[in-house]
């Protein structure tokens, strides 16, 4: 309590500086003002945010085309030479589509294949989860506030500390494994033995993410009108039918936006696992986000361009599951707006 | 007893208990172990000695062996409790083990050394917090450079973040011009442009800036953020026209129309942006670790990452390093979560 009025009173001490800044500023930009009008002082306002936009945003997607169609580790596009689409030939190109040693770039097949299979399973996972939790909070429990919280935790957490904290519990002689000890199991190698990590991949990353997505859910299930469920209890329909015929139709549009930014952000999957396993044991955790990382930043000889291509590749998938998502949600809206 | 019984088991219409209501309870306490108890692991393993830590199995608490000076005897002895042949315990120090023979000696009495069989004696355990963990990598490691870096990276990220997006929101919603909703769709566009893919050109752009290795190099790319104009420039919707129609008449200028009554109402969406900013600032990792190769400019999670990436893992110092980088987060989590939940349900945003 007695920290409020020393809080108070650095605020006011911090205001008074901010507020002469600000009055400063004051007279030249009224002299702005007089000279362009009340649409010029809309372009002052856009001005910094746009232009950071444009700096660090726009220009790079447009130039990173440009890096995509070059050779050579130079940095600067200026040293770069002109190759036409041979690095995406070099990306694309297999003997045997199945067979992924067959590949030139075997690397990026490799985390191609990797982020795929993690994609199909994570979301998977992460939104049969989501729903459940969500389901459940969306009971009548005494103290909702908090157990709402309990599942989004982790969500806060950063990747780091996330990956720190389950390589601390997965660890040959961790806490995980202390518990099959204790029942009578022999232990496991969760980090080191290819199958596990990747499971210890995406467990992880759901358990970190889930709670953003339950919460997504639940301001959905919130939204469901009660005299719905009224009716139904009236009628006497068995919980389950309840279920798909009112709850399940009437969360879609909150469903497709969970599974599509799930998606989304599953295909980038890196910070976490990165931290986890580093993309080991061998290459077996290697996704694609860190392909390009490594290709243009960790390996001895970088090769931007590769990456370039290999993240404008990644960039296409994005835009197609975005433009999936609004067909979806149109689909899903103009479906509720006939009835 | 039995009442507070009744009272936690009391269910809503006082029908029995549905297999629904079993199932809800066990996800709910699992969800509590799940959720908090990898944190609050790591956290009671930060305390621990590096000898505790290669303990298995693991111990709770964070036991060591206690230690006693005999004299006679240079360093500190580790105590035993030792089962004697009349069945009385008693503690003794030992000098060395040699086979499945320890030395030992009565810390009383140090002249006369006894044999013991090792399977005869058990450890004195006592709870020592080992605090060394958290204050030697702050005194000869680079943590504390780390943690102002971190600090600087967030705090100024998350003020220009306000400044910018809040001007950008305000003239986007206050004002009538042509291609408004140009720049709106180009704004929520580029939330559809993850850093990931635009890597090699912006790490480009940073390095002909000269802002490689550099924290502004970190900082810039990240403030236009998508996510925060939308949020001010929906709630400055809310604000009536009337009110700024007013203060023109009354001859304000608009800077301060923008700072005397716009950005004041805005107070509540500012603080959950500002919230939300400084999770994503403090967490982020991918952009750092490319723009900061030099150590002494290394932000906490790069260089949590790194220690945390070396052959010979000191894992007393990167759990305590792990707590702290966890800090600032949890105490938003604690004070502010409800802000931040709300928000999310609200407007769906991350």
């Amino acid at each position: 309590m007695a920290a409020q009025p020393i809080l108070k009173k650095a605020g006011t001490a911090l205001a008074a500086p901010v507020a002469w800044l600000a009055a400063l500023i004051d007279p030249p930009l009224r002299g702005l003002q007089k000279a362009t009008g009340l649409n010029g002082m809309a372009a002052f306002f856009l001005a910094p945010n746009m232009a950071i936009f444009g700096i660090f945003v726009l220009f790079p997607l447009v130039i990173n085309f440009a890096y995509s169609m070059t050779g050579g580790s130079a940095l600067f596009l200026e040293q770069r030479t002109y190759v036409g689409t041979e690095q995406y030939e070099r990306l694309l190109t297999c003997g045997n589509y199945l067979d992924k040693q067959s590949c030139t770039e075997d690397l990026f097949w490799n985390a191609a294949g990797n982020t795929a299979v993690f994609v199909l399973f994570q979301v998977a996972l992460m939104t049969v989860f989501a729903m459940i939790t969500a389901l459940i909070l969306n009971r009548e429990l005494r103290g909702r506030g908090f157990w709402r919280a309990v599942f989004f935790f982790p969500v806060l957490l950063s990747p780091v500390v996330v990956g720190l904290i389950w390589r601390w519990i997965l660890q040959r002689q961790g806490l995980l494994n202390y518990l099959l000890h204790q029942v009578g199991m022999e232990p496991v190698l969760w980090l080191t033995d290819r199958f596990w990590a990747f499971a210890a991949a995406i467990m992880v990353s759901v358990w970190a993410h889930m709670g953003f997505y339950a919460l997504i859910l639940l301001a959905g299930l919130q939204a469901i009108p009660k005299d719905l469920y009224e009716a139904a209890e009236m009628d006497g329909t068995r919980p389950a039918r309840v279920f798909w015929r009112i709850t399940l139709p009437l969360l879609m549009p909150n469903l497709i936006v969970v599974v599509v930014l799930a998606l989304i952000r599953a295909v980038q999957i890196f910070d976490e696992v990165y931290v986890l396993t580093g993309g080991g044991p061998g290459t077996s955790t290697m996704f694609l986000t860190q392909y390009i990382y490594e290709i243009g930043f960790a390996q001895l000889i970088r090769n931007p361009g590769l990456a370039a291509a290999a993240s404008i590749l990644m960039g296409a998938v994005l835009v197609v599951l975005t433009l999936l998502q609004l067909a979806a949600s149109r689909r899903s809206q103009n479906a509720g707006g006939g009835k | 007893m039995t009442r507070v019984a009744a009272f936690l088991l009391r269910r809503r219409g006082g029908k029995g208990w549905h297999w629904t209501d079993v199932f809800t309870w066990m996800w709910l306490i699992g969800g509590v172990v799940l959720m908090f108890g990898p944190a609050v692991w790591l956290a009671g393993s930060s305390f621990k000695s590096p000898a505790a830590l290669a303990e298995f199995p693991p111990s709770i608490l964070p036991y060591v062996t206690a230690e006693a000076t005999v004299e006679g005897y240079e360093k500190p002895l580790p105590l035993y409790r030792v089962a004697g042949e009349d069945g009385e315990t008693r503690i003794l120090a030992q000098v060395r083990r040699i086979g499945i023979v320890a030395q030992m000696v009565d810390p009383k009495a140090p002249g006369e050394i006894v044999k013991v069989n090792i399977a005869d004696r058990t450890p004195v355990r006592e709870i020592s917090f080992a605090t060394e963990n958290y204050t030697e990598p702050f005194l000869h490691f680079d943590f504390f450079l780390y943690l102002r870096n971190s600090l600087f990276v967030t705090l100024m990220a998350t003020l220009i973040t306000l400044v910018t997006n809040s001007m950008a929101a305000f003239a986007l919603s206050k004002y009538q011009f042509r291609g408004r909703s140009f720049v709106m769709l180009l704004i929520l566009a580029t939330l559809m442009v993850p850093l990931s893919v635009i890597l090699v050109p912006l790490y480009s752009i940073i390095s002909a800036m000269g802002l490689f290795n550099s924290l502004w190099g970190v900082i810039l790319p990240t403030v236009a953020t998508p996510t925060g104009v939308f949020l001010l420039r929906q709630y400055m919707l809310t604000i009536p026209d009337e009110l700024i129609d007013a203060a023109r008449m009354d001859r304000a200028s608009e800077w301060q129309i923008y700072w005397r009554i716009v950005l004041p109402l805005t107070a509540p969406a500012l603080a959950v942006l500002a919230i939300f900013s400084v999770v994503w600032r403090w967490n982020d990792f991918l952009w750092p670790l490319i723009v900061l190769s030099r150590k002494e400019l290394y932000t906490l999670q790069v260089g949590l990452n790194t220690y945390a990436g070396e052959l010979n893992v000191q894992w007393h110092y990167i759990l305590a390093m792990t707590v702290v980088t966890m800090l600032p987060v949890v105490l938003v989590f604690v004070f502010l979560q409800r802000f931040i939940t709300t928000g999310i349900a609200g407007s769906g945003l991350k």
